[in-house]
């Protein structure tokens, strides 16, 4: 199964990982803030992941790793 | 298996570009072009000024600051001392195309065996906004509030046409870095810059069409949705000069 990982504390809330994914995996975390002051992303549906690193591609900071 | 991680050319700290800043893309493009060739170690990169002036604490092979718009001066002087380097110069379009025209303009006419990452996002991101030579007509920023009047602020200047006619450079290329596909030709354009340089083929220049979602005023999916309707209509994507190619194609 794919495995996401985050350095969530890298993350601005940009949110162009959550507009690329083409499975609704990710979300920006309203209920958390990071060291930065944003709401980071986070996996709210990791069993959807199929690991196509579209998110990852388009992280301007380049916070996320993708595992299968 | 991993499938996707952060390059080892770039540096484990939080860049400071605003949230949705496609300079990080490209960053890390660059980085991962320096792993997959493995010269990071003798690769030594040129920042310019502007909003990417700290991307020198963004790689971990050397760098070197060079004054406002003469990156391609210093990277001619660094590649000539050390031609068993890889030099590259990292510049926004209020560096490269404005107060270091001249620089690039020479540089390319020499065919100076160097590689240069240009970043056009229409506008003065660190200045705060200003209209730059590159910002579209009728683009709206701080000293244009009213939109680019071409009457009295002139046309924009398009770097890869106008290097284009020149016969030093051996490969120009336009991409973009607003959708998956257009980052994947993108580092496939920058790896090439970097194999030409090995090669000893010469002066390579790749344009990102980027976003500055800060100071055109869009929301970071908004702003890569402008380039797709405004940029790269009036910057059309693809390779303006490619010599090798053409002497191939010449040869058949």
């Amino acid at each position: 199964m794919a495995k996401l990982t985050f350095r969530t504390d890298l993350c601005k809330g940009c949110g162009l990982c959550v507009d690329f994914c083409p499975k609704g995996v990710l979300v920006l975390a309203k209920d958390k803030i990071n060291k930065k002051g944003h709401h980071p992303v986070e996996a709210a549906y990791p069993e959807k992941c199929i690991a196509c690193a579209f998110c990852a591609t388009m992280c301007p900071d380049c916070i996320i790793t993708v595992e299968k | 298996m991993v499938v996707f991680e952060k390059p080892k050319a770039l540096a484990d700290v939080s860049m400071h570009y605003c949230p949705g800043c496609t300079h990080g893309i490209v960053h890390r493009l660059v980085a991962e072009v320096l792993d997959e060739l493995g010269i990071e170690g003798k690769t030594v990169g040129v920042a310019p000024v502007g909003c990417s002036v700290m991307a020198y604490n963004y790689f971990n092979c050397d760098m070197v600051e060079a004054a406002h718009g003469r990156a391609p001066a210093v990277a001619t002087g660094l590649k000539r001392a050390m031609p068993d380097r890889v030099i590259f110069t990292y510049q926004g379009d209020g560096d490269l195309a404005s107060i270091g025209t001249a620089e690039t303009v020479h540089a390319a006419a020499r065919n100076e065996n160097i590689t240069i990452i240009f970043i056009n996002n229409a506008i003065y991101g660190m200045t705060g906004g200003q209209m730059a030579p590159t910002s579209l007509p009728g683009q709206v920023t701080q000293t244009s509030p009213y939109g680019r009047d071409t009457s009295h602020c002139g046309f924009p200047v398009k770097v890869c046409e106008m290097l284009s006619q020149l016969d030093g450079p051996e490969y120009l290329e336009r991409v973009a870095v607003n959708n998956v596909k257009n980052v994947k030709n993108a580092k496939k354009a920058i790896k090439k810059a970097f194999e030409n340089q090995l090669a000893g083929k010469g002066f390579s220049l790749v344009e990102v069409v980027s976003s500055c979602p800060t100071n055109w005023g869009m929301t970071p999916k908004k702003a890569l949705e402008w380039i797709d309707e405004k940029m790269i209509p009036y910057y059309p994507l693809g390779v303006y000069k490619d010599r090798t190619a053409a002497k191939e194609q010449g040869g058949e």
